[in-house]
């Protein structure tokens, strides 16, 4: 049997005193689109973060194709928040999406032709191609996003790892992301999103991991996305808790094929 | 003005060629890691290693002067100095992650406690029998005049050594400044590019001492590297564009000080920088003040044409 992409085994984590992750245990789907939902301050993007190795962990282990990340650091692509870094830095999209390629094509060289025009490729797949070389910190919000998404396809990761691709977007521009993750999908490949808003979660993932410091609920969306988990992960604090969310909208759902 | 064009031709005898060319060397490496330094945020920690190296000068030359050595030899001056200045940027880091200071007060602290002790100490080498702390009061502020050949490729050497690094972890520091999340996961060893970093930053503060002096030897990484950056977008051209303002500053501060006696060498190369910074401040072609108000009015103007 092939070991899953991703399994955490009682991820724990702290910042100074306070318990942020509470021996998070959960593994994500093969060949699928996982949201990990919860409350503000629930620890999701700590538990991709944790499981990256990017926070230290006070106990449990994350388990990547079977092994430890530092073994199969080509097969995982993790897509960071876009507030994370400083978009006045001094690059184009392209030479961002191009980071994407320095861990298979070495960093001691410039980047070969044929690297750079994959790193190109990936670009024109969010629709990024006529902005390649303008200046990151001139384009829009969305289109940051993007680049960020280009700069993770041109990874050619089997696993990837997303901390809210959705965040401050525009339609538009969630409706090309989507897209890009269903492709993803459909090529085999795994996608785990931090995901926020409770009204799409039906519609673009096909699993869930419901977390509130701990995990209280993890499973295919059909069954774990129900309102007794959402009141159990959002502690009765969901004004938006209806049977609105939990249903697909079909007029959305005409508008982006799956 | 003859000695002027003497002293920046290298006309000035060999010595001062070796000199000037040293300057040069310092400011080329100084320019080219600055952008690193700038990117990474790290200017504040850049100034308090500068001053921390006092400590290290006064101790250097103290154990020299009591075990027998010679107090003024420069490698031994360097590398007391890079020692408390690692030390003062290691505790400031250390009292940073441990959540107990804000980096910016971290690095005030630094200041005041490498400054503090630095001087405190100068006074106990001033009482040194040995004569003369006058060797280690030009480290403050600077002074070109007076370095020997010998000094002059040292610290060009140390300056050209850095420049190296700078060219071949090009791409990793790149990556690591603009996200230091993405290097990580990456596996970029992202703790210890971050102590290459501050290896290089010291390794070309020290260089700049002897010159530029420890109170303006940041200008040099900071100046260049925010010039260049208001001339460009790219940091494959920010950095060479910088290293190339960082030698022309350092060589025409240090050839200007040397034909004009009564200017200090180290203001007279920040001076210089500053003012280049000052041109592309006003004339940067995309960023600068004048094409950023002559947008503005013709944007303006264009709305108005479009309302009426």
């Amino acid at each position: 049997m092939t070991p899953p992409a991703l399994e955490l085994r009682g991820l724990s984590v702290a910042y100074r005193e306070a318990v942020v992750l509470r021996r998070a245990s959960w593994t994500a789907p093969v060949h699928g689109l996982a949201a990990i939902v919860g409350p503000n301050g629930a620890g999701k993007s700590t538990m991709l973060k944790a499981a990256l190795g990017l926070v230290p962990l006070l106990a449990g282990e994350a388990r990547f194709f079977g092994q430890p990340l530092a073994a199969v650091r080509r097969r995982v692509g993790y897509l960071p928040q876009r507030a994370s870094v400083d978009w006045d830095f001094p690059a184009t999209a392209l030479q961002v999406a191009a980071m994407g390629r320095y861990p298979r094509a070495g960093w001691f060289r410039p980047l070969p032709r044929a690297e750079r025009e994959h790193a190109r490729a990936a670009l024109a797949e969010v629709g990024l191609a006529d902005l390649a070389d303008r200046q990151i910190g001139q384009l829009s919000g969305g289109q940051q996003q993007r680049v960020f998404l280009a700069r993770a396809l041109a990874l050619e990761a089997e696993l990837y790892l997303m901390d809210e691709p959705f965040a401050g977007v525009d339609a538009a521009t969630e409706r090309a992301i989507v897209e890009v993750l269903r492709r993803l999908a459909r090529q085999g490949r795994t996608v785990v999103a931090v995901h926020h808003d409770l009204a799409t979660v039906a519609e673009y993932f096909n699993h869930v991991c419901l977390l509130n410091g701990e995990v209280v609920a993890a499973g295919p969306v059909a069954t774990t996305f129900t309102p007794e988990h959402l009141a159990r992960a959002y502690g009765g604090r969901l004004p938006l808790l209806d049977r609105q969310v939990l249903q697909p909208r079909p007029v959305l759902q005409a508008a982006v094929p799956a | 003005m003859e000695t002027l064009l003497q002293a920046l031709a290298f006309a000035g005898g060999h010595n001062t060629r070796m000199v000037a060319l040293g300057c040069a060397a310092f400011g080329l490496a100084a320019g080219a890691l600055g952008c690193f330094v700038l990117l990474r945020g790290r200017a504040l920690i850049a100034d308090a290693a500068a001053h921390a190296t006092l400590p290290g000068l006064c101790i250097a030359f103290i154990l020299a002067a009591w075990l027998g050595g010679n107090p003024r030899s420069l490698p031994l001056l360097l590398a007391g100095a890079a020692t408390t200045a690692a030390i003062g940027v290691l505790a400031a880091g250390a009292m940073v992650r441990g959540g107990r200071l804000r980096d910016d007060a971290a690095m005030a602290l630094v200041v005041s406690l490498g400054f503090g002790i630095g001087v405190a100490l100068l006074s106990v080498v001033q009482s040194l029998p040995v004569g003369g702390q006058a060797g280690l009061s030009s480290f403050i502020l600077g002074q070109a005049a007076g370095m020997g050949q010998a000094d002059a490729l040292l610290i060009g050497g140390l300056a050209l050594l850095a420049l190296l690094a700078v060219a071949v972890l090009f791409r990793p520091l790149a990556v690591l400044c603009f996200d230091p999340e993405f290097a990580a996961v990456s596996g970029l060893p992202v703790r210890r590019l971050d102590l290459v970093l501050m290896a290089l930053m010291l390794a070309v503060t020290v260089a700049g001492l002897r010159a530029i002096g420890l109170i303006l030897v940041v200008a040099l990484m900071v100046v260049p590297a925010a010039t260049a950056r208001l001339l460009t977008d790219r940091l494959p051209v920010m950095v060479p564009l910088a290293a190339l303002l960082g030698a022309f500053a350092a060589w025409f501060g240090a050839g200007l000080s040397a034909a004009i006696p009564a200017l200090p060498t180290g203001a007279t190369i920040a001076l210089v920088a500053c003012g280049g910074f000052a041109l592309a401040l006003l004339f940067a072609p995309a960023r600068g003040v004048i094409a950023f108000t002559l947008r503005q009015r013709r944007l303006r103007r264009e709305l108005l044409a479009e309302l009426r």
